[in-house]
C-alpha cells in the first residue's frame, strides 16, 4: 500500500461514486445511501425518542454527502424510514423550490427512487428546515425535522454534562430566566423562533428554528414528527397527538406573530408571510412562505393584491412536479 | 416581477457546470493525474487520509483533486465515502515497535539504541524558495550515498526505555482482555460521549483538524496548560496491518501502512493514589504528518488534566470544548450552512424588531407629551 | 451575642468524623460538631488551613473521604446529604441551602441581569408569573439596599460591594435555612466591607437563617458568628463562643491569631 497508487491506469476504486456524470451510480449504493444497519440502529433510535417525548436521545451519526449542518440528520432520518411505496415532499423555509430542498429531493429520487410531489396533503414523508406546512397534517403521514442544535438549553449552558443532568433532574428554571431577561429588556418575549416548548409536561424541547408562529402546529398533531441532529448526533421524536406547550409566563402568555398585510398573491391572512423587497425605494410585498398552500389557494381561485400579476407569471412558468 | 429564489433545480445544474470548467482550468494546460497529486502532493494526501480516517492514497489523489486542492473539502468527499464502506473486520493493534523506521528522532536522549535518524525532513532546510523547481527541467534529485549500516530493525522505543524504569507510566490499551477493558470505542459508530475515555479523545483528535490541533497544541506551550513537555520520540515508517478472520483465529497480514507516532513526555509531581512520574501525550497519523502528530500529542496530555486530578482552568484541557470543535467536516458544515436561506427566521426577528423600535417612539412621545 | 441555641431536638447540621485528603495532604482530619436551626458558626484560619475544603466538603461540593454531613431536611429530618441522590442534593442546594461565593462571579451569571439573577430560585421552584417574580426581586433588592434603578443591569457593570450584595440577594429570595458563605467580604474595601457585614448581620437575625461563615479575617466572625471553630494544618485546634475564644484563647495558634489582628 505505501507504494501508493498501482501502474494501472486507470486507478481501480471500488466503487463508483454517485455524479452527475454517472446516473448509474446510485446502483452501487444501498437503498436510501445508507446500510441496513445503520438503518436499523436509527430506527431502534427513533423507537426510544417516540417512546420518550422530547428526550435527545444520542445516535451514531453517518457522515452523508451533504455538508453538516446542511439536514444530514433530517436526511439520515428519512433515509432510514422511506420505502419505495413512499410519496417525500421537501421544504426549505416552507418552499419546494429553493435550492436546499431541491437538491435534498434530488438525492433521494435518485438514491431512493421515490416518487416526491410538492404537495403537502400527497406526502407521507415531508422532510423540512424551518417550517410546518399551513395545511393541517393527517394520521399517517411523517414530518422529518432538519435539526441545526437540538439542545435548547445550550446557549444557556454550553455544556453537554451538565444539560443532560439538567434534563434528566427536569431542572429548566434557567429556561425562564432568559424569558424574563426577554420582558426585562423589551416588555415582551423576543424569542421569535427556535421558541422553546415543554413536550408531554416532561422535557423541554428545541421545535428547531421554525418561527414561533409554527409552534402552536406541533401539539396534539396527528402526524408523527421526527427531528435529526446529525452533526450533534441527537434523534428526537414527538409522537401524535402529544401535548407541546410553548413556555411562557402566566401574565406574558405565548403568542404568534401576526402580520397587519395578507399575501398579496393568494390574499391569505392567516398564513406566515415572506416579505420580499421589490425595489429600491422601500417597495415591498408580503408571501406566503410556504408555497404550496400559496398555490393550491390561487388554483382554487384566491387572490391577493397582487395575485393576478402572478398569475400570469405562475402561467408562463407552471409549477411541475419536481421529477 | 415575483421572483423570489426560485428555479432552484436549473440553477443548481449550472452551478456544476460552472464548477467543472473551474476545476479543470485551462484546457490547454495538461490535466493533473492522479499519480502526480500522490506522488508529488504526498504530504496533502497523508493529511487527508488522516482526517478522512481512510487509508487509501488512490481515493485521496481523486477527491483532492476533485476538490481543486481544498483540503478540508477533499476530507470530506473521502468522509463522506468511507461511510458507505462495509466494515469488514477490526485490525489487530499495530505495532509501532516493530516499525520499518524511515526517521526517529528523540529530544529526550542525546543518543539511544538505534540512533537519531532524520530521514526526509524539512527540518533543517532553508526556507529558501526553490526557483530550480520553477523551471521544471524535472531533473533528477542528487544521488544518495547508501548510508553504512542499515537502519536498526527492530528500533528500541524511547518509551519502551522509560518504562523499563518504571519512569514513565504503562500504558494500557483498551479491549486487552489482560486489562479487562471493554472493546475500544468507535466513534465512526458511535457519538462521543462525556467524559470521554481516551480511546475517544484519541480517535477524535487523530481526525481533528490540523490547524484546530496545532493551535491548541501551541496554546499549552504559551501557558494556557500546564504541560511540560519532551518530544520523547517522533518515528515514522512502516508498520504490518494484521486482522484476525474468525474462521482462521490467528492473525494474518493484510499490509503496510506508513505512520507517524508521537510520544510526548510530560512532568507529573504524583497525586493522591500515584507517585510522581512521567506521564504520555499520544499522537498518531496516517503518513508522514508530523506536526500533526506532535500537536495530537500535546492535546491529549492536556485533556488529561482531569484523569491525573490536575486543574482544568484553559481551552485545551476542556474536553468537551476540544472534541466538540475538533472535526472540520462538522465545522466547516456548520459555518457554511449560513449561506442557506434563513429568510423565515429573519421576517420573524424583522417583525419584533420593528415592534419595538414602535414600542420605543410610543414611549418616547409620550414622555414628550408628558 | 446571643448564645447557641440549644433547644432544638436536633441540629439542622450535623458534621461527623469528616476528613478530605488531596495526595499525601489532609486537608480536613476527623471534624466534627453541630449546627443548630439559626445558628452562625464561624470557621476561621489562615489560608491552606483547609477551612474552604471544609465547606466544599458541607456544601455537597466534594465528597470528604471519610466521615458524614447530616443536614435536617423539612420533610425528611436529618439526612445523610452524600447519600442523596445528585437530583435530591442538587435540589436542596437551590431550595433549603444558599452558597455565597468570595468571587462574586462564581455565584452570579454575569450576563442575566440583576431581576434575573435574583428571580432563578424562584423560576427554578416553579414560579411561572412574571409579575410576581419582579415584584419579590424588587422586594430582595430593597432588602441588600441596592438602587432598583439598576434591576434589569448586568451584575458586570455593578461594583465588588454589589455584586456581594446581589449574590446574597439571590441566595435568600427562596428563604433557605442555611447559607455557606465563603470569605463574603473579601476583596471589598474596608468600608465597604462594613456596611456589608451590618447588612447580612441585620438579614441574618432577621430570617432565622442559620449559616457556615469561612473567612480568615476575625472582624466577619465577631460580628456574625454565635460559635466559632479555629482551623490549622487540617484540624480544629480550637472551638466555643466567639467572644470568649477571642478573648480567651487556649491553643498557640489562636493565640497568634488573635494577637496579630491586635497589632495591626
Amino acid at each position: 500500500m505505501t507504494s501508493g497508487i498501482g501502474a494501472a491506469e486507470p486507478m481501480q476504486t471500488t466503487r463508483a461514486a454517485i455524479g452527475d456524470s454517472d446516473p448509474d451510480g446510485a446502483d452501487r449504493y444501498n437503498y436510501a445511501y445508507l446500510d441496513e444497519q445503520t438503518k436499523r440502529m436509527i430506527r431502534r433510535c427513533l423507537l426510544k425518542a417516540l417512546a420518550v417525548p422530547g428526550y435527545q436521545v444520542p445516535f451514531g451519526s453517518r457522515e452523508m454527502p451533504l455538508p453538516y449542518g446542511w439536514g444530514t440528520g433530517g436526511i439520515q432520518v428519512t433515509a432510514s424510514i422511506i420505502g419505495p411505496d413512499d410519496v417525500l415532499k421537501v421544504i426549505d423555509q416552507g418552499a419546494d423550490d429553493t435550492t436546499n430542498a431541491v437538491s435534498i429531493r434530488r438525492f433521494f429520487a435518485r438514491v431512493a427512487a421515490v416518487e416526491t410531489t410538492e404537495a403537502t396533503a400527497e406526502a407521507t414523508v415531508i422532510q423540512t428546515r424551518h417550517r410546518i406546512p399551513e395545511q393541517p397534517l393527517r394520521e399517517g403521514q411523517i414530518l422529518v425535522y432538519q435539526v441545526p442544535q437540538p439542545e435548547p438549553l445550550r446557549k444557556l449552558e454550553p455544556r453537554e454534562g451538565e444539560t443532560r443532568k439538567m434534563h434528566a433532574y427536569a431542572e429548566y428554571g434557567l429556561m425562564h430566566v432568559r424569558l424574563y431577561e426577554d420582558i426585562a429588556r423589551f416588555g415582551r418575549i423576543a424569542t421569535t423562533y427556535s421558541y422553546p416548548v415543554m413536550v408531554n409536561g416532561r422535557h423541554v424541547m428545541s421545535p428547531t428554528p421554525i418561527p414561533k408562529f409554527d409552534n402552536p402546529k406541533m401539539g396534539g398533531n396527528p402526524a408523527v414528527q421526527l427531528f435529526g441532529a446529525g452533526r450533534e448526533k441527537r434523534i428526537y421524536a414527538v409522537p401524535p397527538y402529544t401535548d407541546v406547550r410553548s413556555l411562557d409566563f402566566e401574565d406574558h402568555p405565548f403568542a404568534i406573530q401576526r402580520w397587519d398585510e395578507c399575501c398579496a398573491l393568494c390574499g391569505a391572512g392567516d398564513s406566515y408571510l415572506d416579505e420580499v423587497i421589490l425595489d429600491d425605494r422601500g417597495g415591498r410585498m408580503f408571501v406566503c412562505s410556504d408555497t404550496d398552500h400559496c398555490g393550491t389557494r390561487r388554483a382554487r381561485g384566491h387572490t391577493g393584491r397582487l395575485g393576478a400579476d402572478a398569475a400570469t407569471a405562475a402561467a408562463a412558468k407552471p409549477r411541475g412536479a419536481a421529477r | 416581477m415575483y421572483v423570489a429564489v426560485k428555479g432552484g433545480e436549473k440553477a443548481i445544474l449550472n452551478s456544476h457546470k460552472l464548477l467543472a470548467e473551474e476545476r479543470r482550468g485551462d484546457p490547454s494546460v495538461p490535466e493533473v493525474s492522479l499519480r502526480q497529486i500522490d506522488q508529488q502532493l504526498g504530504l496533502a494526501v497523508d493529511r487527508v487520509m488522516t482526517e478522512g480516517s481512510l487509508y487509501d492514497r488512490g481515493l485521496v489523489a481523486l477527491a483532492i483533486k476533485q476538490a481543486r486542492g481544498d483540503l478540508v473539502e477533499a476530507v470530506f468527499l473521502l468522509r463522506a465515502y468511507r461511510t458507505t464502506l462495509p466494515r469488514l473486520a477490526v485490525s489487530e493493534p499495530i505495532d509501532t515497535a516493530a516499525m520499518a523506521v524511515r526517521r526517529r528522532v528523540s529530544a529526550t536522549y542525546k543518543d539511544l539504541p538505534g540512533g537519531q535518524v532524520l530521514g526526509p525532513t524539512y527540518d533543517y532546510t532553508h526556507r529558501l524558495l526553490d526557483f530550480a523547481l520553477a523551471a521544471e527541467t524535472d531533473a533528477p534529485p542528487e544521488a544518495l550515498e547508501p548510508a553504512e549500516e542499515p537502519v536498526a530493525h527492530p528500533m528500541l522505543r524511547v518509551c519502551d526505555v522509560l518504562g523499563g524504569e518504571d519512569l514513565l507510566e504503562p500504558e494500557t490499551p483498551a479491549g486487552d482482555p489482560a486489562s479487562g477493558e471493554p472493546e475500544p470505542f468507535d466513534l465512526t459508530r458511535e457519538p462521543l460521549s462525556f467524559p470521554a475515555g481516551r480511546d475517544q479523545r484519541l480517535q477524535n483528535l487523530a481526525r481533528g483538524d490540523e490547524g484546530f490541533l496545532l493551535a491548541l497544541g501551541y496554546s499549552t506551550q504559551r501557558g494556557f496548560g500546564g504541560n511540560h513537555p519532551f518530544a520523547g520520540e517522533i518515528r515514522l515508517g512502516e508498520v504490518s496491518v494484521e486482522i484476525v478472520p474468525e474462521e482462521l483465529g490467528f492473525a494474518i497480514d493484510i499490509g503496510e501502512i506508513t505512520v507517524t507516532e508521537c510520544q510526548m513526555v510530560n512532568q507529573f509531581a504524583g497525586s493522591a493514589s500515584r507517585p510522581a512520574q512521567f506521564t504520555r501525550g499520544y499522537g498518531l497519523t496516517f503518513g508522514h504528518c508530523e506536526r500533526k502528530a506532535m500537536a495530537m500529542a500535546l492535546v491529549d496530555r492536556a485533556l488529561r488534566c482531569r484523569e491525573l486530578d490536575e486543574t482544568a482552568r484553559y481551552p485545551a484541557q476542556d474536553e468537551e470544548f476540544v472534541l466538540y470543535h475538533s472535526d472540520n467536516v462538522e465545522a466547516s458544515g456548520f459555518v457554511q450552512h449560513l449561506k442557506l436561506p434563513h429568510y423565515v427566521d429573519f421576517q420573524a426577528e424583522l417583525e419584533l424588531v420593528r415592534r419595538l423600535r414602535a414600542d420605543h417612539g410610543d414611549a418616547r412621545r409620550k414622555e414628550a407629551a408628558e | 451575642m446571643t448564645a447557641p441555641v440549644r433547644t432544638a431536638p436536633t441540629p439542622l447540621l450535623r458534621v461527623s468524623g469528616l476528613t478530605k485528603r488531596f495526595g499525601p495532604v489532609t486537608a480536613c482530619r476527623s471534624i466534627s460538631f453541630d449546627l443548630h436551626p439559626g445558628e452562625v458558626i464561624g470557621i476561621v484560619g489562615e489560608s491552606g488551613s483547609g477551612k474552604s475544603t471544609l465547606l466544599s466538603c458541607l456544601s455537597a461540593r466534594q465528597r470528604p473521604d471519610a466521615g458524614t454531613v447530616e443536614y435536617a431536611t423539612r420533610s425528611r429530618g436529618l439526612v445523610d446529604v452524600y447519600a442523596l441522590s445528585e437530583p435530591e442534593r442538587r435540589l436542596l442546594a437551590r431550595t433549603e441551602w444558599g452558597i455565597v461565593h468570595q468571587n462574586p462571579r462564581d455565584g452570579l451569571r454575569m450576563d442575566v441581569s440583576a431581576g434575573g439573577n435574583v428571580g432563578e430560585r424562584l423560576m427554578a421552584v416553579g414560579d411561572r408569573h412574571y409579575g410576581h417574580i419582579r415584584a419579590k426581586a424588587e422586594d430582595w433588592l430593597r432588602k441588600v439596599e441596592l438602587d432598583l434603578g439598576r434591576i434589569d443591569d448586568l451584575p458586570r457593570t455593578f461594583s465588588g460591594g454589589m455584586q456581594q450584595r446581589l449574590q446574597i440577594a439571590r441566595n435568600l429570595v427562596t428563604g433557605p435555612r442555611l447559607v455557606f458563605m465563603d470569605e463574603p467580604t473579601g476583596g471589598l474595601d474596608v468600608s465597604v466591607q462594613a456596611r456589608l457585614l451590618d447588612l447580612l448581620r441585620g438579614l441574618v437575625r432577621e430570617l432565622g437563617v442559620a449559616a457556615v461563615v469561612v473567612t480568615h479575617d476575625l472582624a466577619v466572625v465577631r460580628l456574625l458568628a454565635d460559635r466559632l471553630m479555629v482551623m490549622w494544618r487540617g484540624e480544629v485546634v480550637e472551638s466555643g463562643l466567639t467572644d470568649q475564644v477571642l478573648d480567651d484563647p487556649h491553643h498557640p495558634y489562636t493565640q497568634l491569631l488573635v494577637s496579630s489582628v491586635l497589632q495591626v
